[in-house]
């Protein structure tokens, strides 16, 4: 008895310990006006030239800015730190006027020497900052021949071929201005002492365990009204919807699609959904096998029911993709194109006519990768799609780094079709890179499907060194037309970029960039 | 004493040796490379070669394990390209973590482990046997990860008790009981698992020890029952648990690969998951060669605590 009321002694004060550890936590709450966001992955780093994740310019965008920013809810490039610009009539002479009375987090001045130095850093292999690299995206600039600074607020860059992107990659974290004597400073720790302009400047970086960026209260477009954000990496879905749910994060992005319902549901929470420039699609190798016949590659368009697919397998988290163009770039899409139907009849009877019925086809998949969404039960729908309409389809599973290293190189000789998806923030971008003849395989493209058709080249040749937008959009609508009829790929999916905040959180809208912008956010 | 150790610290480099250069094979032979890792889409075979040469990768496999290997000898571990900071710094802070995680759970799993053991032993084929038996049964078939997953779902989300991830609050925070509230379920389900190994082994060793004649001898003296099990059967069983303790701590240092996952712990099994998934072969190199190290370690103090116990292998 005197040992049972010992252990019961002894529990009792286990458990009172174990409580007032638990009491405390009860509260996870964030605090007040500083919002904390629940992120995919630790950055990489938070040098804006060296990264490619789009996890890393969530961070990037709130403490650098560009020349340009995209306008609010579009992909339309307006000014930032540029207050203005003129272009030469031969598109090759860009001249930037500049903000003045700008300085950079660190205190040194934004002028036309910083925005040198970030391209000449970047771009130069002579320049002594070089070596603070790599710079993976520089090729966004490779047609900069030279930058000058005219004087302390005018900057020149000089093209060596009309390019039209220039501009919306001068949107983009690679176009982001950094502070030169930062960069001097710390080298190849500049990444983990990043200086910009932004609305918010940085504070820690606690390996993954948070990046934290502070109010800037001198910011050039108004101090933002949070006094903090708070980015935190989590990188297993379940954990991220956990804390979201336990109040741990104020703020999370990428949802799985399991769990948007459940958000949706409950009056704490607000979900938030944005079409982005994302097409999901199957590349079909054009070169060789039954793929080479255009009406099998129109058979296989027509033998997926894309409807289920956004709607069963990724539950409304994407939309039906019409053709390679996102509905995104709206000023460059063309909204009289129309997704190919659901028609297993008809695509039996162009596989017959093309005498490929029956045919074995090898399927490359990827297990996850940047935009794939849900490539295995994706892969796995198609091919129980295509087995209906008599089309024998061997799936190969790979992991990403080695799905890519397969299929960027050209599917000859190894595959009919593989998964793939791309995030753009230009129209030029993806249709340059994975359509053209000249984009082939060896030649540094993206067209691992060897598509080519001398009027597509043509019309992305001419929409590129045009710098007439109205004149650029109707040669994208063209384009897209002649290649919707060619069927290089199979068009699948649209992504729905979506987020989830507490109902504390206010002011916030996603953009078509896929870009985090924090700075009129609240939070009560 | 002395020279068992240094001899036994010494058989240790070539151990480490022969492990940096199976590692460098391995990650060698895994396909996909840093600059596809790092280009992602954008791995053209010019923009792979491009940022291949810019991190030196260009040179052939044995040029770059003997530069590594020379860094390393002048306390240069190289720089991770996937977190562009000293591989050293990175994976220093990172296994202080890992160390308070593992730490804590050793410490459960002991004291539960002996604890649930002895009590087994002492009364076998009992009702209180049974139901630790079938306990430790659960305990060892549980997955971690899945355990851990549940009780998120039930401390932090349901009954939101406990932090679900993380190892200090985001803001203010960052004391003792700060850091205590975020330790227990991962350090809770890190521990369950080797709990149970070592209750089942204290129970054998104690059910062993307890059959023999000197136990049968300080009974026959007089001694309290409580003096037997305490004084003389579990010292003597210990000296068997020990070295399976130090197994363990090898054992819990590999799970919280998963647990560190699941929670977010900023330790070295996340920070190694995350260098093996971008190819970051130097923060691989890094990360495993502590954990090895460590590893190495824990076996030696376990056997020099045994020698201590066990007279009989005093020299």
């Amino acid at each position: 008895m005197k040992r049972l009321s010992k252990f019961v002694a002894a529990a009792a004060l286990g458990a009172s310990v174990a409580l007032s550890v638990a009491s405390g936590a009860a509260l996870a709450q964030t605090p007040p006006n500083v919002l904390v966001v629940g992120q995919i992955a630790e950055p990489k780093s938070l040098d804006p030239q060296t990264v490619t994740a789009l996890n890393d310019s969530r961070i990037l965008m709130n403490i650098y800015d560009g020349l340009v920013r995209y306008k609010d809810g579009t992909l339309q490039p307006v000014p930032a730190l540029a207050k203005s610009w003129t272009i030469s009539d031969d598109g090759l002479v860009y001249t930037f006027k500049l903000r003045d009375g700008v300085k950079f987090h660190d205190g040194s001045p934004f002028n036309a020497e910083a925005v040198k130095f970030t391209f000449d850093r970047m771009l130069d292999e002579k320049h002594p900052y070089h070596n603070t690299g790599p710079f993976p995206l520089s090729f966004y600039f490779s047609a900069v021949d030279k930058v000058v600074a005219k004087d302390d607020l005018t900057v020149e860059f000089t093209l060596k071929e009309p390019y039209a992107p220039f501009m919306s990659n001068l949107a983009q974290p690679t176009g982001l201005i950094v502070s030169p004597e930062a960069v001097k400073q710390y080298g190849k720790d500049f990444g983990r002492h990043p200086s910009g302009t932004g609305a918010f400047k940085f504070a820690e970086w606690e390996s993954n365990a948070k990046v934290v960026a502070v109010r800037n209260d001198d910011y050039w477009g108004g101090a933002p009204k949070l006094e903090a954000v708070v980015f935190r990496p989590i990188t297993d879905a379940n954990t991220r919807v956990a804390e979201m749910l336990s109040g741990g994060i104020d703020m999370m992005v990428e949802v799985p699609p399991d769990n948007v319902a459940t958000f949706a549901s409950d009056a704490g929470y607000k979900v938030q959904e944005q079409a982005g420039p994302h097409v999901w699609f199957l590349i079909l190798n054009a070169k060789e096998g039954p793929m080479a016949d255009k009406r099998v590659r129109q058979a296989v368009n027509y033998a997926i029911d894309k409807k289920a697919l956004v709607s069963n397998v990724l539950q409304g988290t994407a939309e039906v993709a019409a053709g390679p163009t996102p509905p995104a770039f709206s000023w460059a899409y063309n909204d009289s194109l129309q997704p190919y139907p659901y028609d297993p009849e008809k695509a039996k009877m162009l596989i017959k006519e093309a005498g490929q019925d029956g045919a074995d086809l090898t399927f490359y998949v990827t297990e996850g990768g940047s935009g794939m969404l849900d490539p295995i039960p994706m892969g796995a729908a198609i091919q129980a799609d295509l087995a209906k309409v008599g089309l024998n389809v061997k799936i190969e599973t790979y992991e990403w780094n080695t799905f890519l290293g397969k299929v960027n190189p050209g599917l000859e000789g190894k595959a009919d079709m593989a998964e793939m998806a791309w995030m753009t923030t230009d129209p030029d971008t993806l249709p340059y890179l994975a359509l053209r003849s000249a984009a082939w395989p060896g030649k540094g493209g993206f067209n691992s499907g060897y598509y080519s058709n001398p009027k597509v080249d043509e019309l992305l040749e001419k929409a590129r060194s045009s710098t007439d937008q109205k004149e650029r959009a109707r040669l994208y609508k063209e384009m897209q037309e002649i290649v919707r009829d060619d069927a290089p790929w199979a068009f699948i999916a649209n992504w729905k970029q979506n987020a989830v905040t507490s109902a504390r959180v206010g002011g916030f809208s996603l953009q078509p960039s896929f870009f985090l912008i924090l700075q009129d956010v609240t939070k009560s | 004493m002395s020279t068992y150790i240094l001899k036994r610290l010494l058989f240790a480099v070539p151990v480490l040796l022969g492990l940096s250069v199976i590692v460098f094979l391995i990650m060698a032979m895994i396909p996909g490379d840093p600059a596809t890792a790092i280009l992602g889409s954008y791995a053209t075979p010019e923009n792979v070669a491009r940022v291949n040469k810019q991190l030196g990768l260009d040179k052939s496999l044995v040029e770059q394990y003997f530069i590594w290997l020379g860094n390393m000898l002048h306390g240069d571990f190289g720089r991770s390209y996937s977190l562009n900071r000293p591989v050293i710094d990175e994976v220093l802070e990172r296994f202080g973590a890992t160390l308070i995680l593992a730490g804590t759970s050793l410490l459960l799993c002991s004291i539960f482990g002996l604890l649930a053991g002895v009590f087994s032993a002492v009364r076998q084929f009992g009702w209180g046997d049974r139901i630790i038996t079938f306990l430790v049964l659960i305990g060892i078939s549980l997955p971690s990860f899945w355990l851990g997953l549940l009780l998120i779902l039930g401390f932090a989300v349901q009954w939101k008790l406990l932090p679900a991830s993380g190892m200090f609050a985001i803001y203010g925070g960052g004391d003792l009981p700060d850091l205590l509230r975020h330790l227990l379920l991962p350090s809770v389900t890190l521990a369950v698992v080797a709990t149970g190994v070592v209750a089942r082994l204290t129970r054998a060793a104690m059910l062993e020890v307890l059959r023999q004649d000197y136990i049968r001898t300080a009974r026959a003296k007089g001694l309290s029952e409580r003096r037997v099990i305490y004084r003389h059967a579990f010292k003597a069983a210990l000296v068997n648990v020990i070295p399976v303790i130090g197994i363990q701590a090898g054992f819990v240092l590999g799970g919280a690969v998963y647990i560190e996952t699941v929670f977010q712990w900023p330790g070295i099994g996340r920070m190694l998951v995350q260098a093996i998934a971008t190819r970051d072969l130097l923060l691989v190199q890094g990360g495993v060669l502590v954990v090895a190290a460590s590893y190495v370690l824990f076996n030696l103090l376990a056997d020099v605590v045994q020698h201590k116990l066990d007279p009989r292998l005093k020299s």
